[in-house]
């Protein structure tokens, strides 16, 4: 579903990604694992096609289709959802009219119907019982005052309403305790669909204690340097990132 | 409480809906009109006067203006840039052929300009509006004369007075009398004085003793003549614990040259009565370049007489080239209460200086001043606030809050604050903040699916939130759709 080819990418003339090549089919979880500073989050902002990176050769393909050149909403509509290491307050939007305004653009653009106030409230009704979250957090402006635990299951509940093709949760532990960690990882395994391909970027192996990911990657110095089964952040989490420093070296 | 909900989330769903439409109101319509010669004189001022069939004392009110008028000064502290306004090089009347002997029924009204409230989206029969969902009276103002005005007869079963203040004339004399000029002299400033000269329609409202007035009272604008201005009169008196909400509106034709609008607006509010007063001023702002546009000079003024008066001015000002205006509150009676909620948006070559004034003369007075301010472009804005405590107003409170948002690198926000408190007692709370449109919260957007234009209007709509939130639900479903047209262009 997701192919990456020979990925390279610079920022401001510095190449960051160096070749990456990746391959996840609907149905798997990814994790890529790797020292801070290895171009993870990089990765993951420029398949979601933030500004301020130049793309410099290669490939991002989505169900065949390559991303490259489409504008970030584009490709939020051909399936991308990127869950956020630390997730925007928009002050006096309420998460409704956000999530309605995402959610029918992203179908105006595939030419579905959009869906009306009913309609939708009924639906994200219907995800927040699923998630086991507070309507309430329906009615706060996007992210204003949320703990660091809430913002996270806010990007949960924009993904179970969105229903990409493509989730890339960056960082999704970061600033969480265990109790919210547990809650969040609840969310993306019941999100858990053989429609959908997932990448779990982290640092730390807990998450994954959590998540239980098909394939692990490890990036390093913009490239990935090993590629295993669920046994390999075990070992990540035992002998750490230095033998990477000095393949790199 | 469970309207509030209810209006709350209906407002919550209105910014879906923002699609990508310019000015669209710049149409002109073919309308024969009767034109004033060109030109500003005592001999011009005669011709509007007697046009109107005014009574004496009011033409030699006019006369008295103009002349002070020619010995007055242009205000030169605002901080906007235009070249000198040439008041010889317009027509201060015009009128639809049709309706130059003032309102008639809607049958003797000419179709195109039935036709033409209509495209602006203002229904004038009132079976329409019985039938739609809108509560509102309206008084259509085309040029320089009031065109038609709705609902007149079920107002006056309650006792309320709504009409064009050239029919006031001869229903209320005395009340006219009485009030007009009362709150904004002619000696006020150049523009109101200006008004006082050569003022020719606007609205009239009276809301007797203990009346709740049952519908909301709207006036709307519209210029359509070229080289004309339009100069109106409003003035509002709410007596003895009455209530009305009054709305106005403004649209003109996109036009090469600027057109001037010089409006005065006089609300009196006496013992235990609110008015609730709110614009929504889509003027055609001019091009990208800065050619044409309306210059918005406007004098809005309340004077809340009585014990526990209450005024709120909410106002969104989208359009004009130039907008110059500062609706105030003088707050005479013990208790009284003067609002000020505003939204300023400048595009392109627009400028602003807008604000309030907030004068507390009686005991126990508090008034409160939230104010928006964006600016996209290379448009510049300025909030000019003052906040005046008088030696007796004790126990008098102020809360005031400016937040500016700036879109691009090329625009300017300033704020102007002016506090002179002569009390001890007082309490005055100031607080200003200027921010961005941050690139995060675009890029989080639009990973979103929200394409870069929407975004923008979200973020700015969350802005302006507090304010649009005062607006009656008919206007704010208009100025929520306005704010985010008249940011297009702003980004990318």
């Amino acid at each position: 579903m997701l192919e990456i080819k020979n990925l390279h990418a610079s920022i401001g003339g510095k190449e960051i990604l160096r070749g990456i090549n990746l391959t996840v089919n609907a149905g798997e979880i990814h994790a890529i694992m790797g020292p801070n500073g290895s171009g993870k989050s990089t990765l993951s902002y420029i398949i979601a096609g933030r500004d301020g990176y130049d793309v410099t050769e290669g490939e991002i393909l989505l169900d065949g289709k390559d991303l490259t050149a489409l504008a970030p909403e584009d490709r939020a509509a051909e399936g991308v959802f990127l869950g956020f290491q630390y997730p925007v307050e928009i002050p006096g939007v309420p998460n409704t009219t956000f999530l309605k305004e995402a959610l029918n653009s992203i179908r105006r653009h595939n030419g579905e119907d959009e869906l009306d106030a009913m309609q939708f409230v009924k639906m994200v009704r219907q995800k927040t019982k699923e998630l086991g979250i507070s309507d309430d957090m329906l009615k706060r402006a996007v992210n204003v005052g949320f703990s660091g635990g809430e913002k996270k299951r806010n990007e949960i509940l924009q993904m179970a309403v969105l229903n990409p093709r493509l989730a890339i949760l960056d960082e999704t532990d970061s600033g969480l305790d265990i109790d919210a960690l547990k809650i969040v990882a609840e969310g993306v395994n019941k999100l858990r669909s053989p429609d959908r391909a997932t990448l779990v970027i982290t640092h730390y192996q807990r998450l994954l204690d959590h998540i239980v990911p098909d394939h692990v990657h490890v990036l390093a110095h913009g490239k990935i340097r090993r590629s295993g089964g669920k046994e390999l952040a075990m070992e990540l989490e035992a002998k750490g990132y230095a033998e990477f420093d000095e393949a790199a070296a | 409480m469970a309207d509030t909900a209810q209006l709350t989330e209906q407002k919550q769903e209105l910014s879906n809906d923002m699609g990508g439409e310019k000015y669209k109101y710049g149409f002109v319509s073919d309308i024969e009109s009767e034109l004033a010669p060109k030109g500003l004189s005592e001999d011009i001022v005669r011709f509007i006067s007697a046009k109107k069939n005014e009574p004496e004392w009011l033409l030699e009110a006019r006369l008295k203006a103009y002349a002070h008028w020619l010995e007055m000064p242009e205000p030169d502290w605002q901080k906007v840039d235009f070249a000198p306004i040439d008041y010889q090089d317009a027509h201060y009347y015009s009128a639809p052929k049709s309706a130059a002997d003032g309102p008639q029924s809607l049958d003797d009204i000419d179709p195109e300009i039935l036709e033409t409230y209509k495209k602006l989206g203002i229904p004038l029969h009132e079976q329409e509006m019985l039938a739609g969902v809108a509560n509102v009276a309206v008084d259509a103002v085309f040029d320089s004369v009031s065109v038609a005005t709705t609902f007149k007869h079920k107002l006056e079963e309650v006792g309320v007075i709504f009409c064009p203040i050239s029919e006031a004339l001869e229903r209320c004399p005395e009340l006219v009398k009485k009030y007009l000029g009362s709150v904004v002299p002619y000696t006020d400033n150049k523009h109101a004085c200006l008004n006082a000269a050569v003022f020719t329609d606007g609205s009239f409202v009276y809301i007797p003793k203990g009346v709740r007035c049952p519908m909301e009272l709207s006036t709307y604008f519209r210029i359509n003549e070229k080289n004309t201005g339009q100069f109106e009169r409003t003035l509002i008196i709410a007596d003895e614990g009455s209530y009305v909400s009054y709305l106005e509106g403004c649209t003109a034709p996109m036009r090469d040259e600027h057109q001037l609008h010089a409006a005065v607006v006089e609300l009196i509010v006496m013992d235990d009565a609110e008015i609730k007063y709110s614009t929504v001023q889509n003027w055609y702002p001019g091009d990208k370049d800065g050619k044409g546009g309306i210059y918005n000079f406007v004098t809005k003024r309340a004077h809340c007489r009585g014990t526990n008066a209450k005024v709120s001015w909410t106002q969104v000002e989208t359009g004009s080239a130039i907008t110059w205006k500062y609706p105030s509150c003088i707050l005479s009676g013990d208790n009284s209460v003067g609002e000020f909620y505003s939204i300023a948006i400048t595009n392109n070559m627009q400028q602003a200086d807008t604000g309030t004034k907030m004068i507390h003369l009686g005991r126990n007075t508090s008034s409160k001043i939230i104010s928006k301010g964006i600016s996209a472009g290379k448009a510049d804005q300025t909030y000019r606030g003052l906040v005046r405590i008088s030696p007796k107003a004790d126990g008098a409170r102020n809360y005031t809050q400016c937040d500016s948002l700036l879109i691009g690198d090329q625009c300017g926000a300033h704020t102007v604050p002016y506090i002179e408190s002569k009390n001890m007692n007082a309490v005055i709370e100031h607080e200003a903040t200027t921010s961005k449109i941050s690139e995060d919260q675009l890029f989080y957007l639009r990973q979103r699916g929200i394409d870069e234009e929407s975004a923008v209007a979200l973020v700015v709509n969350g802005f302006c939130r507090e304010v649009l939130q005062q607006l009656p639900m008919e206007f704010a479903v208009e100025a929520q759709k306005l704010v985010g047209i008249s940011l297009e262009g702003s980004v990318g």
